[in-house]
């Protein structure tokens, strides 16, 4: 207090003993909103949650996020087929952020420097893993963070299952999927291979396992009948596929190869083939382009390396050296149908890419397990079948069939095997609501600069399956990182901190977001409008 | 120094030993040639350490000196008349925050109609503003207000205004002394201000203040003028112990001892006052006189106790409180009231007319033999005003009645 | 890539940002601000003026060293900071008069130099205590190119005394004065005062005009101010939520289309001449604008009387101050 004239003059900074927080009808409250791209990630990533410590250059800390749930980060950055980015909401603003290519890098980075999980500490559980593809990998992993004891056994000669069978090297290097098994393999996690399971229970019985987790995929080819005249030149893309990896040399394909079917993996065989020297090879699909479930840029490369495709055709009989197909064409609800025009073709090999069955035979005979009609495994909602702790992921199970999908089954199924070896239900935090486009004020978002736009715009539009192309370098990644817009998720961009004219506002320093005030605090809702990423909700005030 | 000066530059001369460190004025006859005096005392590097602020009109005049003053300097600026009005808000404000702001105030009438000449009506229109209001009697004691206005200003936190008669004083050339520097440092210490706007020590200076408390603002400031009451006369007795005069205090009599008359009016008319009532004396009539030197605060004690003994009571006012008379006269009713004394209202020398002693003579004889007079004019032309009423009798309509006044009077047009 | 890696992505017009050079964060960004205007004012919810004083005395204050002193005009600003026995002022302030804060500033400015002191001066007030009643003492102080940095708080009408039109009310607004009713409801077309060109007109060092919505180029504006010495103007729009009859979260949201509808146009002057202008980045069209307010409100009801032909004009000036300063020009992409 200084000496100062009576009323006239004041103390500053004295209105503070007038608490304006009494006026308030409605109060910001700070929420963590579900971003989009987790709410679409297969695997659970807290994406929005590992790019934020990227933004930072902590590539380590975003490493360890990410790590939470997905074990194959540099696998996935590759061949996921990053249904987040359709999400993302920068794509309604330029471009969704390229998700798959900064968790690439960070994989990469991690195999770089080495970075390895411990083990959880032990709990004495042991569980059996069938399958080392990356449903059956990803539960072993997450098992052992948990501290059981976790033991893998494959009936192929190396691990990965369709990651190494399936997918082809020059999408996916086998020096990055050998890294991330080890990886997993060096947190104690036995791996038994060519160990073919005929009989779960009895598995288990002999090597005293508590919980079994069986992710055997889906490989049985499926086939059409086709009259041939040399059947043997009519071959199934997993196989070609696994021939490439297994045998000695290349499997021998023709000149002229023809592929039938319009998935990724006829993509795949077609490109294949063209690596292994055909002249020519050619998708026959039987509906149109827009149809295939052949994901579009997968097609794009396919055609830049020389693969022809004819649409709306089926082939009706091989013959030496050519094939017939038939026209079809749409019908009025745009169903594709047959014309009856049929034309000759030239071609020495024909590939089936139908699809692949399960193999049931291991599984069906376990006392409680069900098989559905489309020859998939019935499982709960926490992946366990009819028999007691025995549990399944992966393609065979009735979903997805896609890496990411096998890798999520796997994290999944862990918990839940754990809530079983614990014998106490396994309890899942509760969803957020989805932060939509919405909820973001996307004013505050600004563009990269020219110079590094283009830049960034060649990177995002890479697939990364080309290995020749490289993936982001650490100045790229960083900037790709920083497009991420948080949603739903305070950044501390010190917006609310800044704009509230009440200073109601604490800012409780790097790391530890905000508080309100709710001593000052009047309600006028500027913070939760002005936040960027939409991380505040007004709320009522009981009155 | 003893000088033959016009009482303008006397005045700028006593402001500038007074150290003022922010001056600003808006030109307004006849307060000119004070303001031009310290302009060039400025410039000619005379008086250093003060910034000279030719500003767009009185109304910034006083909010630069507001400014200047809230800032901890030295503050001082002049006006007159329409002047006075047209910063009338800033006048309240000032003395409302309390601030020791000096102002000089060269007495002037009130348009409309335009008038240039001295009266005291501009002063009679602020005297509730919360300033202390001296007024001077000659060009020397203008000079010594202005020095002991800045001290008593900066002691009680509370503006001062120094009224000196337009052209009567401001513009008249005669022997002044003007003290020397060291005496006036002697005298008045520097500005050391109660609050002051200091980054160091942030305040909020000008606050909203409610019912709650504005009772007591008023009551506080009330009671600075209260002790101004005291600390008026100590300072004109310290005054005279340095500079070896007597200036200032409250009220000065004159030859009131055994008078049954005394004339009562503030300014410069004392002179005149002065001279008749020695002629009066002279021709036997019991007379006397008393000058106010300090009308706000108004001494009540003091004029009471010089008039009690009179039986007659003449208030010489230059000022018209329009619709009720005098004002300086309802101010000693005030110190009289309880009392038998007869108290006449003279209004007198508005708009500058002369007031001579003949008149002022004739008309205390004429108060001898006690005729009641509410409210006299001196020196009223009655033909005028009785021939104005007469036709606004007749056409029923109020016209422009300056310029029928002006018409009777045969002075033309006003230009 | 040459580039260094900035913060460019996530946006460099949040307020602050971790990942920022504390530098490049504005000063609402950081924990030590002064806080010149603190908590516990009795401004309505959502206030642009209490948000805009905060911002701009604040920025002086990092600017000035803390070394400044403010000036204040009558008004919401002043009645709502300073009721006894509470004011929320943190810096040194005075309030005098409705009228008169340019004048008493200068007085300020006059007692520092005198005394040889570096304090910083700054008067403030609304845009009527500016555009008005204070405009006389206003341009004394910039003709005398007295030591000042003006603030106006534009929020378009005489809000403390309950919306009533001043000379910055735009056309069309309904205000208190200028009611809509009649044949041409709300405030007349082709009234009206700019002050921040009648600034410039004076030639002074520098006028700029800025928003609460671009806290960047204000902060940028004022510390620009407080690098200059002599008279400087700085005009910033406030939306005033109960006057404008918008919802109180809308504040900032209004400011922002108000500059890219164009008819707020952000610039800076030196001397008298426009040295730089802040380009509209998403332009939006006048209606888009408008029509969150109240006050606007009889545009957009269907068969008002002129409605169509005074959106219209309102567009026709947004489009004329757009060409005026050029305000479509490609936007920097760093800044
Ligand atoms: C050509 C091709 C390309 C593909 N490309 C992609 C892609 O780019 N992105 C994507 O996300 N998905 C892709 N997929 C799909 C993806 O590979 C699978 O969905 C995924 O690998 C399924 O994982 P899983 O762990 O369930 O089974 P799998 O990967 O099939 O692994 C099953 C494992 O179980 C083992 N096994 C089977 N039976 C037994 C038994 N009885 N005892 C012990 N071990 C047994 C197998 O040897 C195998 O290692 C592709 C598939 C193919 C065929
Ligand atoms: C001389 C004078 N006239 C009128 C008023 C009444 N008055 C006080 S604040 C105000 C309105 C202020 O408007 P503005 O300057 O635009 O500031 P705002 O309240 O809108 O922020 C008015 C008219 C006054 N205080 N003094
Ligand atoms: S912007 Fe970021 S948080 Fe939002 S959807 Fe895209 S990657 Fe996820
Ligand atoms: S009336 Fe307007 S300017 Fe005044 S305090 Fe309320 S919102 Fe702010
Ligand atoms: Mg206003």
């Amino acid at each position: 207090m200084t000496e100062h004239p009576f009323a006239i003059t004041l103390d500053a900074g004295t209105s503070l003993a007038n608490r304006t927080g009494s006026w308030r009808t409605s109060k910001p409250v700070y929420a963590d909103h579900l971003p989009p791209c987790n709410a679409r990630c297969p695997a659970g990533e807290n994406i929005q949650g590992w790019l934020y410590h990227a933004e930072s250059g902590d590539y380590r800390a975003a490493w360890e996020v990410l790590m939470r749930d997905n074990p194959l980060p540099a696998i996935m950055g590759r061949a996921c087929y990053h249904t987040c980015e359709d999400a993302c909401n920068r794509g309604r603003l330029d471009q969704a952020v390229g998700i798959h290519a900064v968790e690439r890098f960070l994989g990469d980075l991690a195999i770089r420097e080495g970075w390895r999980v411990e083990p959880g500490p032990p709990t004495g559980k042991r569980v059996l893993v069938i399958g080392a593809g990356p449903s059956g990998l990803s539960a072993a992993y997450h098992l052992a963070r948990m501290g059981h004891t976790v033991t893998i056994a494959d009936a192929g000669p190396k691990p990965g299952g369709m990651m190494r069978f399936g997918i082809p090297r020059y999408r996916l290097p086998r020096e990055v999927l050998d890294a991330e098994v080890e990886r997993i393999l060096a947190m104690g996690v036995e791996l038994r291979l060519n160990t073919a399971i005929d009989d779960i229970p009895r598995a288990m019985a002999e090597g005293g396992y508590d919980a079994c987790f069986a992710a055997i995929g889906a490989h049985l080819a499926r086939r059409v009948d086709i009259p041939a005249v040399a059947a043997g030149r009519i071959l199934d893309a997993v196989s070609v596929l696994r021939g490439m990896e297994t045998g000695a040399e290349p499997p021998k394909l023709g000149r002229r190869v023809v592929v039938y079917g319009g998935g990724n993996t006829a993509i795949d065989v077609a490109r294949t083939a063209r690596r292994l020297g055909a002249e020519e090879a050619l998708i026959v699909y039987r509906r149109t382009r827009e149809m295939m479930p052949a994901h579009d840029f997968e097609v794009e490369e396919a055609l830049e390396e020389g693969v022809l495709v004819r649409w709306l055709s089926t082939i009706r009989r091989m013959d030496e050296g050519s094939l017939v197909v038939e026209r079809m064409e749409l019908d009025d609800t745009g169903w594709p149908r047959p014309t009856g025009e049929v034309e000759t073709i030239e071609g020495d090999t024909l590939i089936l890419a139908l699809g692949q069955d399960v193999d049931t035979t291991v599984i069906e005979r376990v006392p409680g397990v069900e098989v559905n009609k489309d020859r998939t495994i019935r499982v709960g909602p926490d992946l366990q079948t009819g028999h007691p702790g025995l549990f399944c992921g992966g393609d065979m199970v009735p979903s997805e069939r896609t890496v990411t999908v096998a890798v999520g089954h796997g994290k999944k199924a862990a918990r839940h095997i754990d809530a079983y070896l614990r014998g106490a239900p396994q309890e899942s935090a509760p969803k957020h609501a989805v932060a939509g486009y919405d909820r973001l004020n996307t004013w505050y978002y600004t563009d990269a600069p020219r110079t590094v736009q283009p830049v960034l715009d060649a990177l995002r539009r890479q697939t990364t399956f080309d290995e020749v192309k490289g993936g982001l370098d650490e100045t790229t990644a960083l900037f790709e990182a920083r497009r991420c817009l948080s949603c739903g998720n305070c950044f501390e961009c010190d917006n609310c901190f800044g704009v509230c004219p009440d200073n109601a506002v604490v800012k409780l320093g790097p790391g530890n977001r905000f508080r309100i005030d709710y001593d000052f605090c009047k309600g006028c809702g500027l913070c939760a409008a002005e936040c960027p990423c939409g991380a505040i909700d007004m709320v009522e005030e009981e009155i | 120094m003893l000088k033959q000066i016009e009482g303008s530059r006397a005045m700028a001369e006593a402001i500038a030993l007074c150290r003022p460190e922010v001056i600003c004025a808006y030109p307004i006859t006849p307060q000119t040639h004070i303001v031009e005096g310290l302009g060039e005392l400025v410039r000619d590097g005379h008086l250093t350490g003060c910034e000279f602020i030719n500003v767009e009109s009185e109304f910034a005049a006083l909010s630069v000196a507001i400014g200047a003053s809230a800032a901890g300097a030295r503050s001082y600026t002049a006006t007159a008349s329409q002047g006075l009005l047209f910063m009338m808000e800033a006048v309240y404000n000032a003395s409302g925050l309390g601030l020791p702001i000096v102002m000089t105030l060269g007495n002037r009438a009130i348009g409309a109609p335009i008038n240039i000449w001295n009266d005291h009506s501009d002063a009679m229109s602020v005297r509730d503003a919360g300033w202390i209001m001296l007024f001077a009697e000659t060009n020397q004691e203008a000079v010594d207000l202005h020095i002991q206005a800045f001290r008593l200003a900066e002691e009680l936190s509370c503006p001062v205004m120094v009224n000196v008669d337009g052209f009567i004083l401001t513009h008249a050339v005669e022997r002044v002394d003007v003290p020397d520097q060291a005496r006036v440092d002697a005298y008045l210490p520097p500005f050391d201000p109660v609050q002051v706007l200091d980054p160091a020590e942030p305040l909020s200076m000008g606050a909203m203040v409610g019912p709650d408390a504005f009772m007591e603002v008023r009551y506080l400031a009330h009671h600075k003028q209260m002790r101004a009451l005291e600390r008026i006369p100590e300072l004109a007795a310290e005054f005279r112990a340095v500079f070896g005069r007597e200036s200032g205090g409250l009220v000065r009599p004159y030859r009131i001892d055994g008078a049954d008359t005394v004339v009562v009016a503030m300014g410069s008319v004392m002179g005149t006052v002065k001279d008749t009532v020695d002629a009066l004396r002279d021709a036997g009539h019991a007379v006397g006189a008393l000058n106010l030197c300090a009308f706000r605060p108004f001494p009540l004690d003091d004029v009471r106790e010089a008039l009690l003994g009179a039986r007659r009571v003449v208030v010489l006012e230059k000022a018209l409180a329009v619709g009720m008379g005098g004002i300086l006269a309802s101010h000693v009713r005030m110190a009289l009231r309880g009392f038998g004394n007869r108290v006449y209202t003279l209004i007198a020398g508005l708009g500058g007319r002369p007031i001579t002693g003949d008149s002022l003579a004739d008309f205390l004889r004429k108060v001898e033999r006690e005729p009641h007079y509410d409210v006299h004019f001196l020196d009223l032309k009655s033909d005028v005003v009785e021939a104005e009423i007469a036709r606004m009798e007749r056409t029923r309509r109020a016209g422009p009645i300056a310029e029928n006044v002006l018409r009777r009077v045969g002075a033309g047009r006003a230009s | 890539m040459t580039q260094t890696v900035k913060f460019y992505q996530t946006g460099t017009l949040t307020v602050g940002n971790r990942l920022l050079d504390s530098d490049k964060r504005t000063v609402q960004a950081s924990r030590n601000r002064s806080n010149a205007l603190t908590c516990g004012h009795r401004a309505c919810q959502g206030c642009g003026e209490a948000l805009g004083a905060r911002y701009a005395i604040d920025a002086a204050m990092r600017a000035a060293n803390r070394d400044l002193v403010c000036v204040n005009a009558t008004g919401c600003l002043e009645v709502f900071t300073t009721p006894y026995p509470e004011t929320s002022w943190q810096v040194a302030w005075l309030h005098s008069l409705f009228g008169n804060a340019a004048a008493v500033a200068s007085g300020v400015a006059a007692a520092m130099r005198v005394k040889g002191k570096a304090t910083r001066v700054i008067a403030q007030g609304g845009d009527g205590g500016t555009t008005d009643i204070g405009f006389g003492c206003l341009s004394g102080m910039f003709e005398r190119n007295d030591d000042v940095l003006y603030i106006c708080y534009d929020n378009e009408a005489y809000m403390n005394t309950g919306v009533q039109r001043s000379s910055a009310t735009p056309p069309a607004a309904r205000t208190a004065t200028t009611p809509a009713v009649g044949a041409a409801p709300g405030n007349v077309f082709g009234t009206g005062k700019n002050l921040p060109r009648i600034a410039m007109a004076h030639g002074i060092p520098y006028v700029a005009t800025a928003t609460v919505a671009d806290l960047h180029d204000l902060e940028a504006k004022v510390t620009r101010a407080m690098g200059l010495h002599g008279a400087r103007y700085i005009h910033i729009l406030v939306p005033c939520p109960l006057g404008w009859g918008a919802a109180s979260h809308d504040t900032i949201r209004l400011s922002r289309l108000a500059v890219e509808s164009g008819l707020f146009p952000l610039f800076e002057a030196e001397h008298g001449e426009v040295t730089a202008t802040t380009p509209i980045r998403r332009r939006v069209p006048v209606a888009e604008y408008l029509k969150p307010q109240k006050r606007f409100a009889h545009l957009f009801r269907p068969d008002a009387p002129g409605a169509q032909e005074a959106l219209d004009r309102l567009q026709a000036m947004a489009d004329a101050n757009i060409r005026r300063f050029n305000l479509l020009s490609a936007e920097e992409a760093v800044r």
